[in-house]
């Protein structure tokens, strides 16, 4: 019997790029269906950006207006790292859980495709994110007082922290037996990654255990330097830190979940 | 060339403690449907896991087309289609996005993508709902969608696992009318169930697995003929007339049926010529029925005549 397999189109080398795009544009898909996700990853931001920016902005920095450029790049940094922090997992757990994946690992295309796609999905909406983020700020009064590329590197950063960062959540999300325990895990993580952090008060002012915590943070870093790209001042090593921290978490994470999401049993 | 559409050899494979599959042997020859039969926790979908190269067997030989599964699963992903338990199709996408993103994935160009999805919609009677998000669809639909998607690199052999359960009798139907046009079409099937009816409906071949373990195999024929063909099941609607009708059963199937099931009677008939005659005899001697039926074994009953035990798991599948 003869069979006629599907000619290929484009070099196989390029194979999984190709595949992972069709698979990000699945996951894009389903977003605009399903946009919960996304919307979290810009509300609560823009929740605790209004709620700190009220509650400390005369006792921190004396007025709004200066407080506000110092919260900003901090909450830039929450958007990129949320929106991806748990959409990701739980979407790849989802998929394990339901058969999906099981469909995938039966067709001809590299077992790293359906990660990438996933996570390549998310850097899209980590830059829709960062961009609805921009423009609120923009109405609450915040300035960008660095050059236009110090800007685009801010939030380039910010982007390529959450990016590295969301490796970890897919790795938990392939390990862990139920979407909502990927949830669960993503949120108690959320309060001192996000939160435990120069996001809301400089490092030097925060109480001595949080500031202990807050000094490893690698969060603190992109921070750091996210607020001193944007408001033009020196960012002392804090851009080096953030390329370093993201690098470390993707060398260390993209391989385990790669691995685990692969084996088969 | 193999003539083999699959073929597994001494397949072990272990989870920790539990042996899934201790030792099974089966093969389909080229363009033919095997029904694997057996009840909940058999071992059936352990063994299309392995021939689907989702899992890695322990021991064993697995082929599939012709190729070693465990030494080129990338090779064999290219010849073979998985409809597993649970339908795999994204909700939120409309069937024809959920058809087209599995051609991109197999490296069609956009417009053969759609084409073939243009085509399998249609063979599966799906073109009216095709823009529609699958969250609409029926469990019929889903499931025909699940085919329809695992149909799209058109596979040589196709594993469909448990794919009528959750349909209504008219689903099940059109499923059973697509994988025997499936067979027409030359493609090898393994299809697994926990109904005799259904093996005996679409298969060529039908393997019994019980924990783990091939109990029997054979054709729909043989395995009738080992544990019992049909069966003439009837309560007359008025209790008085059980003692006539038993007699007519008697008269016509040559021996005494079976009552020791209350208000009711059973017994073997040899194909449905004696069945009509039955109903017939029954309808001239005014007796009116209250339940009737002509039917396979159970898979109790198949495992009652084949192990001497009752199937050992038959609640509803996790
Ligand atoms: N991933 C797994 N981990 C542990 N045990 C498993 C796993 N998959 C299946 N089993 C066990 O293997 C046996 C066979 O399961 P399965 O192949 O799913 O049977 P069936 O499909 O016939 O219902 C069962 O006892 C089941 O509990
Ligand atoms: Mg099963």
């Amino acid at each position: 019997m003869t069979t006629t397999f599907p000619r290929t189109t484009g070099p196989r080398r390029l194979a999984t790029l190709r595949h992972s795009a069709v698979l990000a544009r699945r996951s894009l898909a389903k977003t605009t269906r399903n946009p919960g996700p996304v919307v979290n990853g810009v509300v609560t931001p823009a929740l605790f950006m209004v709620l700190f920016l009220y509650l400390f902005g005369r006792p921190v920095a004396g007025t709004t207006a200066d407080y506000l450029q110092y919260l900003f790049p901090g909450i830039l940094v929450m958007g990129a790292g949320l929106a991806g922090m748990i959409s990701t997992g739980s979407a790849i757990n989802l998929d394990l859980k339901n058969g999906v994946t099981d469909r995938f690992r039966s067709l001809p295309i590299s077992r790293t495709a359906p990660l990438l796609g996933s996570v390549m999905a998310d850097i899209l909406r980590y830059t829709v994110a960062v961009a609805v983020l921009f423009g609120l700020g923009a109405l609450l009064g915040f300035r960008v007082r660095g050059g236009v590329l110090d800007a685009l590197g801010a939030a380039g950063l910010a982007i390529l922290f959450g990016f590295c960062l969301s490796w970890v959540t897919v790795y938990i999300g392939v390990l862990v037996k139920s979407a909502d325990a990927v949830l669960a895990v993503g949120f108690v993580a959320f309060l001192p990654l996000q939160l435990g952090s120069s996001l809301a008060a400089p490092i030097e002012t925060l109480p001595g255990w949080l500031r202990a915590w807050a000094d490893v943070n690698p969060v603190t870093h992109v921070m750091d330097a996210c607020r001193a790209l944007l408001n033009g001042t020196a960012p002392a090593g804090s851009v080096g830190l953030t390329l370093l921290w993201s690098a470390a978490l993707f060398a260390v994470f993209c391989p385990l979940a790669v691995r685990a999401y692969g084996r088969q049993e | 060339m193999d003539d083999n559409g699959f073929e597994v050899n001494e397949l072990i494979k272990r989870f920790g403690r539990t042996t899934a599959v201790g030792g099974v042997t089966l093969a389909a020859p080229r363009g033919r449907v095997l029904g694997l039969l057996g009840p909940n926790g058999a071992g059936k979908t352990t063994v299309v896991r392995v021939l689907a190269t989702l899992l890695r067997p322990d021991a064993g030989e697995v082929r599939v087309a012709g190729i070693d599964v465990r030494r080129d699963p990338g090779r064999a992903r290219r010849r073979i289609a998985l409809s597993g338990q649970h339908t795999s199709v994204d909700d939120e996408l409309s069937g024809r996005s959920n058809l087209v993103m599995i051609g991109r994935l197999l490296d069609l160009g956009r417009r053969d993508a759609r084409r073939r999805a243009d085509e399998l919609l249609s063979r599966f009677g799906l073109d009216d709902a095709a823009d529609r998000p699958v969250a609409t669809y029926s469990g019929g639909m889903r499931r025909r969608l699940d085919l329809a998607a695992a149909l799209v690199g058109r596979p040589e052999v196709v594993f469909l696992d448990e794919p009528s359960v959750g349909l209504d009798p008219g689903g099940r139907e059109e499923l059973w009318q697509m994988i025997r046009g499936l067979a027409r079409d030359g493609v090898t099937v393994l299809l697994t169930t926990q109904y005799l009816e259904e093996a005996d409906a679409l298969a060529d071949e039908i393997t019994v697995l019980d924990h783990g373990r091939v109990i029997a195999s054979g054709t729909p024929a043989d395995l009738k003929r080992e544990v019992g063909g049909h069966t003439i099941a009837l309560r007359p609607a008025d209790a008085a007339d059980l003692d006539r009708a038993a007699a007519i059963v008697a008269r016509v199937t040559g021996r005494e049926p079976d009552r020791s099931r209350r208000h009711g009677l059973v017994a073997p008939v040899a194909g449905d010529a004696e069945f009509f005659e039955i109903t017939a005899r029954l309808h001239g001697s005014g007796i009116d029925v209250g339940e009737l039926a002509f039917r396979l074994p159970s898979l109790d009953e198949v495992f009652l005549s084949l192990t001497g035990a009752p199937a050992t798991d038959t609640e509803e599948a996790a």
